[in-house]
């Protein structure tokens, strides 16, 4: 490592895999928890109190649909006294009324709603829930009424990624602040559906100019984040802003990782909090301390001018791709396998149309 | 809400602007620093935006908040004016301040 370690910036707490909604891009991993594996809510707020004292400042609720913890507003209220910024990440579906009302009360910050087509039959296809679209529209407009900042966040993939001038309109009518234009990331669920959601090049190709365009059109009037499609790109992403950087997540059981996909690297082994400290594993846990810095990188990232732009990119999709966590993430042209990609999408859109998808279900990958 | 209704926020000298109501400026004593909090994101601004956003709080004018500063840093108003209209407007456009 180069540098002197930092305190975390923003955690993201996946406070339960259940969730009214299936979705085939979902990227909780393939082995999902059930609820008697999930933190007891004394465990969560005594976690949150230790993440405050480490120095997060920034957590993300989510899940699985983080609503379904009747405890949520403890936690928010907890994080509110802490002074920690908080962003509830949900499906909008079955908020019974008046919850959103008691969660800003509790001090809630912001809230960011994921639609999974700008049109109903979209939606209702990609999650497999009959009258989803209209309940998260309701959601929206509830945020919206409460006076709570909204970002509608939109995970493309080919099924929705011709919707995505409509989700611009939808996002605008919804008076939202902020659309996340998110290209879906090929880990957990939506690896296993890869072949199913992978986009033609044309598409991204049009997708792109689309953006831009809008970005420009709608300046002060509506941000547009864009998350780039990784398997289109020159260079990768800094996946999580580098590997235990200035974030991590947990698990619903308590388990810190670097994120999201991290389990699926066999070589790590991840502590959970309750038998470590949070400190205690973002400081010493062999696991987050493995892609740490630049300290690990192997050529062409070591002597490469972008190793602390990108640090290497995602660890997880080099293990998914490349077949070794340590490699290049293969979305870099540098990478000797940066082939693998065009590869892979050639391969996706060369099998059917057909929605074969794998549903996201506990016990059920 | 109809898409026609929303407006991009033109800065003026007359603008009074202030950290939108879901966006903090918050001292963090771990870091010993200054940080915006708002959705998605933490912004450790750089002195000069510091004493810009300490200005914001609905009651100074951007004429004013100029002034100031100018006063501070012992400047001409034109040589920091133009400097602080682009970051406010520039907040402004990324939902942090409203004008």
């Amino acid at each position: 490592m180069s540098d002197a370690l930092l305190p975390p910036i923003g955690m993201l707490a996946e406070l339960t895999h259940r969730c009214p909604l299936q979705c085939v891009y979902c990227s909780n991993p393939l082995e999902l928890l059930k609820a008697d594996k999930e933190l007891s809510t004394e465990a969560w707020l005594a976690l949150f109190e230790e993440a405050a004292d480490l120095g997060v400042l920034q957590i993300h609720l989510s899940g699985g649909e983080p609503t379904l913890r009747p405890d949520l507003e403890q936690f928010v209220s907890c994080l509110a006294r802490r002074g920690v910024y908080t962003n509830l990440i949900t499906a909008g579906v079955g908020i019974a009324e008046g919850r959103i009302e008691r969660l800003r009360d509790a001090g809630l910050d912001h809230v960011q709603l994921s639609i999974q087509g700008a049109h109903a039959p979209t939606t209702e296809k990609i999650g497999n829930n009959r009258g989803a679209h209209e309940k998260k529209l309701e959601t929206a407009r509830r945020v919206v009424e409460l006076g709570l900042p909204l970002t509608i966040n939109a995970p493309i993939h080919r099924h929705n990624i011709e919707e995505v001038p409509a989700f611009i309109d939808l996002a605008l009518s919804l008076g939202a602040e902020r659309l996340e234009i998110a290209n879906v990331q090929y880990a957990g669920w939506a690896l296993l559906n890869r072949n199913a959601l992978m986009p033609g090049r044309e598409a991204v190709e049009r997708q792109v100019e689309i953006v831009e365009e809008a970005q420009s059109r709608l300046r002060g009037i509506l941000a547009i984040d864009f998350v780039a499609p990784d398997y289109f790109a020159i260079y990768p992403k800094a996946c999580m802003g580098g590997w235990a950087r200035d974030a991590f997540m947990v698990a619903p059981d308590g388990t810190a990782l670097p994120c999201h996909a991290a389990g699926t690297i066999p070589t790590l082994h991840f502590e959970r909090f309750g038998d470590r400290s949070l400190t205690d594993i973002w400081v010493n846990s062999p696991a987050f301390n493995a892609f740490r810095g630049d300290g690990w990188m192997l050529e062409p990232c070591r002597s490469c001018e972008r190793r602390e732009v990108d640090w290497g990119g995602c660890r997880c999709q080099a293990m998914a791709i490349a077949g070794d966590a340590a490699a290049t993430d293969p979305a870099c042209i540098r990478s000797p396998l940066h082939s693998r990609m065009a590869m892979l999408i050639g391969e996706a859109n060369s099998v059917s149309d057909a929605d074969d998808f794998r549903y996201r279900r506990i016990g059920r990958a | 809400m109809g898409s026609s209704s929303r407006q991009r926020a033109i800065l003026s000298e007359q603008s009074r602007p202030h950290l939108k109501r879901y966006v903090r400026l918050q001292y963090d004593p771990v870091r010993g620093a200054w940080a915006v909090l708002s959705p998605e994101r933490v912004f450790w601004p750089d002195e000069v935006s510091l004493d810009i956003l300490k200005l914001c709080d609905g009651r100074h004018t951007v004429f004013q908040i100029v002034d100031e500063l100018a006063g501070q840093y012992d400047a001409a108003r034109e040589d920091i004016a133009p400097d602080v209209e682009q970051f406010l407007q520039e907040w402004s456009d990324r939902f942090l301040v409203t004008l």
